[in-house]
């Protein structure tokens, strides 16, 4: 749905503004990577620009640390209404290894709405790119919840207690 | 001669061809051991946690729902993909996929749950302690873990999360001139 809005709002090239949050420069380097002729992404019509008052879209990289935090909302009321925040590497997506640290607010969500996370350490610029085509409405997404059990797993312990009150129910007429 | 610096130009540009990968249309494969997202084999875990306390970004969480019921979680919006994990699993239960196509617009895409039946003690019948209820004393206790599964926080490390309302009163905040004021 959301990248259907994206096709609606943004119907011929997203501008991207790079926004460092304390950073440890490797994400920002594979950002710049994908602007390389090699991952071109002019093809989808992604133009770097200095200012956020120019860009729809924020590729936010770094979790967002404490004297940095008033300066990324700054730049995110700066931009212009229809606008995606894109956030990069595991520091944006979750905090990182310093999710719980002292000066650190762990992960650009807690600072500014994010609307797509791209995790890896740093990702590469294809899983970029991945991203960016996500939004874009490009590819589908591949990635979706796991949860796995142990099938030789004799009681059901969750039932266990509820069928052991359900047998012993003569018991219960006799304390009546 | 700008024209002629131009022809020269098309020239150089001519000569490597087209250098642009089609990426996103079509697929490309990974470097030989690259780590990608990790994958849990259920069937040969054994839940010894071990994965869960040597992780650097403490993605793994354990909790113990019961004697025999051992949940453990992998939250991937944090971690780093340092393969540390697979490195470490006595059993190799633990693989680095090549998988790196993990963008999403939700983060409970990329978290893993699994649910373990743990063997109990053949003498005591069961596997651990739950008589002590003090919460002290339950950490001393090797082996019984219970991590806030809702929070993604891991017990044992006594942090706090980044407070805001403390943040707006620190920004404020102005030394007294003299002591005692």
């Amino acid at each position: 749905m959301l990248g259907k809005l994206a096709k609606k709002a943004f119907p011929k090239s997203l501008w991207v503004y790079h926004c460092n949050s304390g950073a440890c420069n490797g994400c920002d380097i594979e950002i710049l990577n994908v602007l390389t002729p090699y991952y071109d992404v002019e093809r989808f019509g992604i133009k770097l620009v200095a200012s956020p008052r120019h860009a729809d879209v924020m590729l936010i990289s770094g979790a967002v640390t404490r004297p940095t935090f008033p300066l990324v909302k700054k730049a995110y009321d700066a931009m212009p209404a229809p606008k995606l925040v894109f956030g990069i590497g595991s520091c944006a997506t979750g905090g990182g290894c310093w999710f719980d640290t002292y000066n650190v607010t762990g992960g650009a969500d807690k600072a500014i709405p994010v609307n797509y996370f791209i995790p890896g350490c740093p990702p590469r610029p294809e899983a970029i790119i991945y991203g960016v085509a996500l939004a874009l409405g490009l590819v589908d997404k591949k990635a979706a919840p796991i949860e796995l059990k142990q099938i030789e797993f004799p009681i059901d312990i969750y039932q266990r207690t509820k069928a052991w009150e359900e047998r012993n129910v003569i018991y219960q007429l006799l304390y009546d | 001669m700008w024209l002629t610096s131009k022809i020269k130009q098309l020239f150089v540009v001519a000569k490597p061809g087209t250098v642009t990968l089609p990426y996103p249309f079509e697929p490309r494969p990974v470097p030989e051991n690259y780590r990608g997202q990790p994958y849990w084999d259920h069937h040969k875990c054994i839940g010894c946690g071990g994965c869960a306390n040597h992780c650097p970004a403490r993605t793994i969480l354990v909790r113990d729902l019961c004697n025999e019921l051992r949940v453990m979680m992998y939250d991937g919006s944090r971690c780093t993909y340092c393969g540390r994990c697979a490195d470490l699993c006595p059993e190799k239960a633990i693989t680095m996929t090549p998988q790196y196509e993990l963008a999403t617009d939700d983060k409970r895409d990329i978290n893993e749950t699994m649910e373990l039946f743990m063997l109990t003690c053949q003498r005591c019948g069961r596997c651990f302690d739950h008589e002590i209820k003090n919460a002290i004393d339950k950490l001393a206790y090797l082996g019984y873990r219970y991590d806030n599964l809702e929070m993604r926080a891991v017990i044992p490390v006594s942090s706090q999360t980044f407070d805001k309302e403390l943040y707006e009163k620190t920004k404020t905040y102005k030394r007294p001139e003299k002591i005692g004021e």
